[in-house]
């Protein structure tokens, strides 16, 4: 796109062409470092686990040993704890997220409208540390004396619910986790929904509609938008390490329990990475981040073309995250 | 026969839609009530716990002192304050030029696909899990400099700022009017100098905004710090020092054992989010009011 510039009038600003293209270069060559970081990222991870990779191979990311006395590296607790901490946090914030955008965007009256998104906004920019200290000191007592009794005990015969309320684990990383991205599922939902168009509401409620069903018509026009949206906080849930490392107890093992502790990738980089010792345990940590890096690059890349795709190129939307 | 009577017209009666549909047509609605009252409710005890916990330790020497070691009471978190006012500063040292100059490129030469593979690429930066870029850091600084320091936290905070600034940066400068640039123009001014003395002052307000919102959110970040800037018991000034910062400190005074470290991690938070949210709540507002934004 960028912004359309009236033809140079011919004859004059020859004297100023040389500072016009120095004054570009300068301009290019910052947005060029935009590249040169991204290949920082890139060449910086892929070298610092070259030698975890080196080791071992394919099976780094199929083996459950994590042994740094015998050094031998196993990531699959960590890659199964992100995957299940961050399934869990959509199970729970798809719906609600849903449900509150179309409230947002639909039912409310305007100003609630932008004010309730206001407040959600705000969700956002609270840091995580804060979301973990509350999840640790606030949610793990809760659920320790509360709510992972009751579940054990009318639910304690299917494997997810079975063992001892331990408070930190997989479920309340889940629950702080979903908290997280709420706002990134609201908001743009929320925005996603504001631009559809009007005619559709109107033709479904000319039609006798009622107005869940119109707002159903909304949906599915607004499918591939809240689907990049959900994508892009699934994205964010991935790589989310403070929040999480405080509350999901960093055992590196997999449970089918829900209430045990667990670990994520973010989590055991942010535990063990100044203890690591040793160039091969460093080097296996660095492959986590990697990693890491590349599962979040794919849902991220994949979101964003959805989004941009669905939102026309809107503003905002790219510059939510 | 007799030919049919054509009967009275029959009015046609609205019929509402059946109950079940009408039954369904509420239990979806409230649902849609119901889940904004829940998104809304973990803010609403989030900050009730801040303010519970943290309001009671906090005072003046909280602000003023220096950690003090386990057991005695007493003790602030002054060299966390003013190390992440520095780890921020460090950052945006970084990130703001060159994210402006981006942010600039973008929306006036930026065309074509080799612009749009800049935005991507931006986006694409912003959605990088922050610990990696922690890692990252710690191998391109930490690594040759044979130590933590407060640069390497600096350069990870000033990775994580720059897409942020790239974007906004890019939004705000071209909402300046096509006629800002043809009266300058016109008036016989280069290119070069259009953008720089007319363009980019006009949209400055913007700029700023948006610059010190990504500063805002930089500010609470504690994944990355973890293995760069580390975190410092001491007061210190040094950038090629361990530098202590106050999400790492919450962090570290959260896991501790001991209750009075615990109500500290508290208070650090209350202040970390008040620095925080507050600037970002002025700044949403102050964003909302620029001229030509919608």
């Amino acid at each position: 796109m960028g912004t359309p510039w009236p033809a140079r009038p011919p004859g004059r600003a020859r004297r100023w062409a040389f500072a016009d293209e120095a004054y570009r270069g300068l301009l290019t060559a910052s947005a060029l470092f935009v590249f040169v970081i991204a290949a920082l990222i890139v060449y910086e991870s892929a070298r610092g686990s070259g030698l975890s990779v080196r080791t071992f191979g394919w099976s780094f990311l199929t083996s459950t040993e994590w042994d740094p006395v015998a050094g031998r590296f196993g990531a699959l607790p960590y890659l199964y704890g992100t995957l299940v901490s961050s399934g869990l946090a959509m199970l729970l914030s798809v719906p609600l997220g849903l449900g509150a955008a179309v409230f947002l965007a639909e039912l409310a009256p305007q100003r609630v409208g932008d004010a309730v998104a206001f407040v959600v906004e705000l969700l956002a920019s609270i840091p995580s540390i804060v979301y973990g200290i509350w999840g640790l000191f606030v949610l793990a007592p809760f659920l320790r004396t509360a709510l992972e009794p009751w579940l054990i005990r009318h639910l304690g015969f299917l494997p997810l619910f079975e063992g001892f309320p331990f408070g930190i684990g997989m479920l309340n990383a889940g629950i702080v986790l979903a908290v997280m991205v709420l706002p990134t599922i609201v908001s743009l939902s929320r925005e996603i929904l504001l631009s559809t168009p009007r005619t559709l509401r109107e033709a479904a409620l000319a039609l006798g509609s009622t107005r869940s069903e119109a707002i159903g018509v909304v949906l599915d026009a607004a499918r591939p938008g809240i689907l990049g949206a959900v994508i892009l906080g699934l994205g964010r849930a991935l790589g989310e390490t403070m929040a999480v490392t405080m509350v999901i107890g960093n055992a590196s093992r997999i449970s089918a329990s829900l209430l045990a502790p667990g670990a994520t990738m973010a989590s055991v980089i942010a535990n063990e990475f100044t203890e690591a010792t040793g160039d091969l345990y460093l080097s296996a940590l660095i492959e986590i981040a990697l990693v890491l890096f590349v599962l979040t690059l794919l849902v991220n890349a994949v979101a964003r073309l959805l989004v941009h795709w669905a939102a026309g190129g809107r503003r905002d939307v790219a510059g939510t995250a | 026969m007799s030919p049919a009577q054509p009967s009275a017209p029959q009015r046609l009666q609205p019929r509402g839609p059946s109950w079940n549909r009408r039954a369904w047509n509420a239990g979806v609605l409230s649902a849609c009530w119901l889940a904004a009252a829940t998104v809304v409710l973990p803010l609403a005890l989030i900050v009730w716990h801040l303010l519970a916990k943290g309001l009671p330790a906090m005072n003046l020497a909280f602000f003023l002192h220096m950690p003090k070691p386990v057991g005695e009471p007493g003790g602030g978190m002054a060299n966390a304050i003013v190390g992440t006012l520095i780890l921020v500063a460090l950052g945006a040292a970084i990130a703001v030029p060159i994210g402006v100059g981006a942010g600039v490129w973008l929306s006036e030469y930026g065309r074509g696909r080799f612009a749009s593979m800049v935005r991507y690429t931006a986006d694409v930066l912003a959605g990088v899990p922050s610990i990696v870029v922690g890692v990252v850091a710690y191998g391109l600084v930490v690594v040759p400099m044979g130590r933590f320091s407060a640069l390497a936290g600096g350069v990870a905070l000033g990775i994580l700022m720059l897409p942020t600034i790239v974007r906004s940066t890019e939004e705000v400068v071209r909402l300046v009017p096509r006629s800002y640039r043809e009266a300058a123009l016109a008036l016989g001014a280069p290119r070069w100098r259009t953008i720089q003395q007319v363009v980019i002052p006009a949209a400055s307000a913007g700029i700023v905004t948006a610059t010190m919102l990504a500063l805002a959110r930089a500010a609470g970040e504690t994944a990355p710090l973890l293995f760069t800037a580390l975190g410092n018991r001491f007061w210190s000034l040094q950038l090629d020092q361990p530098m202590a910062s106050l999400p790492v400190f919450i962090f570290d005074y959260a896991r501790a054992p001991y209750e009075d470290w615990n109500r500290q991690a508290w208070t650090g938070a209350l202040v970390l989010i008040m620095l925080v949210t507050l600037l970002s709540a002025v700044l949403r507002i102050t964003l909302r009011r620029l001229p030509g934004r919608s």
